[in-house]
């Protein structure tokens, strides 16, 4: 008897299980008719991993203030987010470079949001002696023209070149605005988290990499570009070049709750708070604009 | 009607309820492999790429026409995964053959209070932990001591070795232990010794289980990403020594994932690679199927 029940129980959830993933459709955005003043709806965002912790921050603070927004925020990488909001598998994709930048992506169906300037740091292991690459030496670096620190001023030591993962956004805007399109070396290693390639740059003798300016602190050493540092005004002023927007793409124009979070995240209080609090830039203070 | 009566419904609903779970693993399996020979072949019947393109070493999916490109040659991957796997299973082996040996004939006692439990915890450790830890000790002390970057493929073996270690170790014991006593019992009536009746006969008779074993963790090591992408550089290039770094299909595949956009070359690339991975997987079970027929048969 009580065998007979489990066998029960057991169909009974297979049962479930079926009819559940049958009926897992796509959930739309359902507006509340009692609340007509206030904003409603979901966004589901995706993309950036750089950009995920401030849009998560930022999504919490919103849906606190509008109880009936449901953001959901989701990683996975610019190409990821560029190419989910094309599909409309999500509603708002993040990227740290211009959809026109990216093949198979057809920018004319999506519209732009600038919201942030990211900015990233030439980063080298403590001891290598060098404080300041121009840009020239840096290509040199990085297409294997110059392999010893001495080269450049720095202590006779080989270089270890730490790449970036091809295709990330990362590489791709130093490749775009340090390396002026020359192509990379295939280096030493390659690696993809900035986690791990602070650790890789931290510990190994000689090692040369790039790191969002998140990740700087005392166990790597901060190299600047042509004597220029990675700071609000040097940034918008245009002297240092290696900074990237945080673009959220929609598919057409944004809809009026996805457009009253843009503008949130573009407000005083997220620009000058937030944004500065967690190591991006405010993109209103910017005197210099790229375009793709 | 007899066929109504109670035995025969609850027989009928035993056999419907294991029949639709044996369904759904069977419709899942196909499911996985249609979806990626589907989204993996798209690179020869969309792309349009040819043969002597994908199994070649140029790997420049980003070069424009103008300058030879996009070239996506994935045959440095498909040697990253097929060298570092191998030589981890051949390091891990002997050692959990070895330990197998000692749990289920030398010591069971003392292997099922200790080296069982031990095992376990070795299986359960996350693969991040092992990538981890590869990185921040095995990675500088081969630097340090052997030479190199310290990035490279011996770094990968050695981490994928110990990860390996619990699968070969448990099966190779269920293996032994699911042998005859009498087996044991007849060499020793005729005379061998312990070491004598383990080497010649137990082991040999135990073989097609310990070969499982075996693939089961060279599977294992195949399919393993993180822990590997966090130690062997992954640079994208045929390695000349166990000191150079090197790149494998899967860590190949979690770098660039995320970073490349769906329906392009680049990533229906990245999917053909996951279908080679799944060939060369199915390879390696045939084979290893072909010989436990062979051991058994003897």
């Amino acid at each position: 008897m009580r065998r007979k029940t489990l066998i029960d129980i057991v169909l009974a959830l297979l049962m479930i299980c079926v009819l559940a993933v049958a009926g897992c459709g796509r959930k739309e955005a359902q507006p509340d008719t009692e609340a007509q003043e206030k904003i409603s709806g979901t966004i589901v965002c995706a993309g950036s991993t750089a950009m995920q912790p401030l849009v998560e921050e930022a999504a919490d603070k919103f849906m606190a203030r509008n109880p009936n927004v449901q953001i959901t925020v989701q990683g996975g990488g610019s190409g990821t987010g560029l190419s989910q909001v094309s599909q409309g598998a999500c509603d708002i994709g993040m990227s740290d470079i211009f959809a026109e930048e990216k093949e198979g992506i057809d920018a004319s169906q999506l519209v732009d949001h600038k919201v942030i300037v990211q900015a990233f740091a030439v980063v080298a292991h403590p001891e290598v002696g060098v404080d300041s690459l121009t840009k020239k030496q840096l290509q040199e670096i990085f297409t294997g023209k110059i392999t010893n620190w001495k080269e450049v001023g720095g202590r006779n030591q080989k270089i270890f070149l730490v790449n970036r993962a091809k295709g990330s956004g990362t590489r791709a805007t130093f490749k775009k605005y340090v390396l002026d399109g020359m192509e990379e070396t295939k280096g030493d290693v390659e690696q993809d988290s900035s986690g791990t390639v602070h650790k890789i740059v931290s510990e190994t003798p000689g090692a040369i990499s790039y790191l969002g300016i998140a990740y700087l602190n005392d166990k790597v050493k901060a190299i600047k570009i042509d004597g220029a540092a990675p700071t609000e005004e040097e940034i918008a002023s245009g002297k240092y070049p290696f900074w990237s927007y945080g673009h959220m793409y929609t598919e057409g124009e944004p809809s009026k709750v996805e457009q009253s979070f843009i503008d949130y995240i573009l407000s005083d209080e997220i620009q000058q708070g937030l944004v500065k609090e967690m190591y991006y830039f405010p993109v209103t203070g910017m005197q210099v604009e790229r375009r793709p | 009607m007899p066929w109504l009566n109670r035995n025969f419904r609850r027989e009928l609903k035993g056999y419907a309820l294991t029949f639709t779970c044996a369904l759904i693993a069977i419709m899942l399996t196909a499911a996985i492999i249609t979806f990626l020979s589907w989204k993996g072949l798209s690179v020869f019947y969309v792309h349009k790429v040819s043969l002597t393109n994908i199994f070649s070493v140029d790997w420049w999916p980003d070069r424009p026409p103008e300058a030879g490109g996009p070239q996506v040659g994935i045959l440095t991957f498909m040697f990253g995964s097929v060298v570092t796997s191998i030589l981890a299973a051949l390091v891990s082996a002997p050692f959990g053959v070895t330990v197998a040996v000692f749990m289920a004939e030398i010591s069971p006692r003392l292997g099922q209070r200790v080296l069982q439990p031990v095992i376990e915890l070795l299986a359960g450790i996350p693969s991040v932990v092992y990538g981890y830890i590869g990185l921040s000790i095995l990675v500088p002390f081969i630097r340090n001591n052997l030479g190199g970057t310290g990035f490279s493929l011996l770094a990968g073996v050695l981490v994928l070795a110990v990860m390996i270690l619990p699968t070969i170790a448990s099966v190779s014991t269920d293996a032994l232990r699911a042998l005859p006593r009498s087996l044991k019992e007849a060499a020793f009536a005729l005379g061998a010794t312990r070491w004598q009746a383990i080497r010649m006969v137990l082991l040999p008779t135990a073989r097609a289980g310990i070969l499982m074993g075996v693939i089961l963790g060279l599977a294992r090591a195949f399919g393993e990403a993180l822990a590997v992408q966090m130690v062997i550089g992954n640079k994208r290039e045929i390695p000349h020594s166990i000191l150079d770094p090197l790149i494998t299909l899967t860590s190949g595949i979690t770098m660039d994932m995320g970073n490349t956009v769906q329906g392009s070359l680049w990533n229906d690339t990245l999917w053909f690679m996951a279908t080679i991975l799944l060939v060369i997987s199915f390879f390696f079970i045939l084979v290893i199927r072909m010989l436990g027929r062979k051991g058994a048969v003897r």
